[in-house]
């Protein structure tokens, strides 16, 4: 694909998102349904920064999406019925967790990166769990609703109207869509691309290889995190498995099957996640055998992905 | 009577302090028996083995629905045997092919076979927790005092101290275990040496299935037996490994048992923090020793 062709591509995914709410309802689907393939794209899209782009491997990243809920419904719940201070409560929360953790696991690579990654993304998950008094425990946070944001001169109806709230989850999707483009193709990007393809070169050549990692990181996990708070606002409700382990296997999964090295691949694979989620949950009890089967099959057959596989074809 | 009664409150605190040592050093020889099974998986062949806590389900499971048949012994016998062939077969068919690709892939594909055991054994077995009898004998108390010292209990324990120095004589001493241990540092020398690559990782895959469906036995008998139990157990024991220091069996087993008395010990003062104490305990250790308590510099 020449540059043209890119350009047309990006521009034809902005403007299928863009009008997503006036042709979903044609094809079968519901404006809340393409909130949720929103924001999950987002959060996977935010973990492929790292994933694919710095070639570190996170299966912790439900922890920072999970911060990001529960910070959005415990401050609108318990102290200002705000959605934005909400959403600006839960990313901060999360970032604040990425750079210590972030700081801590830095030096590790490889699988014990990713195995440490899982392991303290579930500190936070007994935490919501346990602590039944204030995050409901087990059952989840409830008895809270995102609000009607006031802009002063006017009020915009996020709670009632889902179009409204379908454009308020985009305009956060297309911020921070645009600035990780903008970083990556920044020279820091193209820092992160040497990494991770040759971390002792890029080692040799002078870059603090540590410090970049870890500011990948932390920019991945506030953008998760931000995924987070709309995922919350969406629901109306923070469920402990936002945080869990499997949450994260499902972002990876998102990534992988749309595509890890490409930019849009991740929006890919969280729509058609999104939409077999969908109708296979209404269809049958038994949707972990079928997420587990779809988690072997991607890997055995298409690990590149939907993207990646096009790409290949365009090039032969 | 005031210091009287002090003296009994003590008394009792030190007993339930004791107990829940004691129940907690018994949880971590769990997590050491699984843990121990995935570093070896883990070492070999860098696979982060996520279907482990899978292969413990299907372990206890197994022994449930032998023993009416088969009694209980013969069931702790078998039962972690056919994990081990379930594991043979899954690492020949699945695991096989992904060996030398992005980690990312293996981690994935387990991830997903995890999902499918689980769910698997909910649709055979149902999602409630099923009885699972050990002997009456085992069931009785042996002390007054020390109510909580049940033969069950001190069975477990006798049971996976054998299981372990088993296994690390087999690590030591066999041409197998040498072999293994071999791979672990150096798999290509290995291979020019003229040793089946292939057929020493599958066995090792065998191995580790094999602990694994050994510590599921022993652990339905004392937690219950339910679909769950795997992946409540799997995230405990990867916190063993990084505590201990990912490639060393010694520090595997050392974290397991660490973090089993330190929730044991916990849940005496502060319940609740019982589950997150551990992961507390592994970014402590990660500040001090990235490489883990006993890991060596430079492996990971």
């Amino acid at each position: 694909m020449g540059v043209s062709g890119k350009r047309a591509a990006d521009v034809a995914v902005w403007v299928l998102l863009l009008t997503m709410p006036y042709w979903l309802n044609w094809v079968g689907g519901y404006t809340a349904l393409g909130s949720r393939v929103l924001v999950l794209a987002l959060a996977a899209m935010s973990l492929n920064f790292l994933l694919g782009f710095t070639g570190v491997l996170s299966f912790g990243h439900a922890a920072y999406f999970g911060l990001g809920v529960y910070g959005v419904g415990l401050t609108i719940k318990y102290l200002v019925p705000n959605t934005l201070i909400g959403m600006a409560v839960g990313v901060l929360v999360g970032g604040a967790a990425a750079v210590v953790i972030g700081a801590l696991i830095v030096r590790l690579r490889g699988v014990y990166f990713a195995m440490v990654t899982i392991a303290f993304g579930q500190v936070f998950y007994f935490i919501a769990f346990r602590w039944n008094v204030v995050t409901g425990g087990d059952d989840g946070l409830s008895g809270w609703r995102r609000v009607p944001i006031d802009l002063g001169f006017t009020t915009i109806d996020i709670l009632g109207n889902d179009k409204a709230f379908y454009y308020l989850a985009f305009i956060c999707f297309a911020g921070a869509i645009a600035i990780m483009a903008a970083l990556l193709r920044s020279p820091f990007g193209r820092t992160l691309l040497a990494i991770r393809e040759n971390e002792r070169r890029a080692r040799f050549l002078g870059i603090p290889v540590e410090f970049h990692i870890w500011l990948s990181w932390v920019i991945s996990c506030v953008f998760v995190s931000l995924a987070g708070t709309l995922y919350a606002l969406l629901n109306n409700f923070a469920d402990p498995h936002d945080l869990r382990w499997d949450q994260s296997g499902d972002f990876v999964i998102m990534a992988v099957l749309g595509g890890m090295r490409s930019f849009w691949g991740p929006l890919i694979g969280a729509a058609i996640f999104v939409v077999l989620q969908d109708y296979v949950s209404s269809e049958t009890q038994n949707w972990m055998s079928f997420i587990g089967l779809f988690f072997v099959l991607v890997v055995l057959f298409f690990p590149r992905g939907v993207l990646g596989l096009m790409q290949r074809r365009t090039a032969a | 009577m005031a210091v009287a009664a002090r003296g009994d409150r003590a008394a009792a605190m030190t007993q339930l302090v004791l107990f829940n040592l004691f129940n907690g050093l018994i949880i971590g020889a769990f997590y050491a028996l699984m843990a121990l099974g995935l570093s070896l998986i883990l070492n070999l062949s860098g696979v982060i083995n996520f279907a482990h806590g899978g292969f413990l389900a299907i372990g206890a499971y197994l022994a449930f629905a032998m023993m009416p048949y088969t009694g209980f012994w013969w069931a702790l016998l078998l039962a972690p045997v056919l994990t081990a062939v379930i594991g043979l077969i899954v690492e020949r068919v699945l695991i096989r092919r992904l060996y030398g690709r992005d980690p990312l892939y293996s981690l994935l594909l387990t991830f997903g076979l995890a999902f499918i055991f689980e769910d698997g054994l909910r649709y055979i077995w149902g999602p409630s927790t099923v009885p699972f009898a050990t002997p009456d004998w085992l069931s009785a108390s042996l002390s007054g005092q020390f109510f909580f010292l049940t033969g069950y209990r001190l069975f477990m324990v006798v049971l996976v101290v054998v299981a372990v120095v088993a296994l690390f004589v087999i690590l030591n001493r066999t041409r197998l275990g040498i072999r293994i241990r071999a791979g672990t540092l150096d798999l290509e020398t290995v291979s020019v040496l003229g040793v089946n690559v292939r057929i020493l990782r599958n066995l090792n895959f065998g191995l580790g299935a094999f602990l694994a469906g050994l510590a599921g036995v022993l652990a339905a008998g004392m937690l219950g037996l339910q679909p769950t139990i795997g992946s409540t157990l799997i995230m405990p024991s990867f916190v063993a490994i990084i505590i201990g220091g990912l490639g060393s069996l010694p520090g595997t087993l050392l974290g397991g048992l660490l973090i089993g008395a330190a929730s044991g010990v916990v849940t005496v003062f502060f319940p609740s923090a019982s589950e997150a104490v551990i992961y507390v305990m592994m970014g402590l250790v990660l500040l001090v020793r990235p490489r883990g308590l006993l890991g060596e510099e430079g492996r990971f």
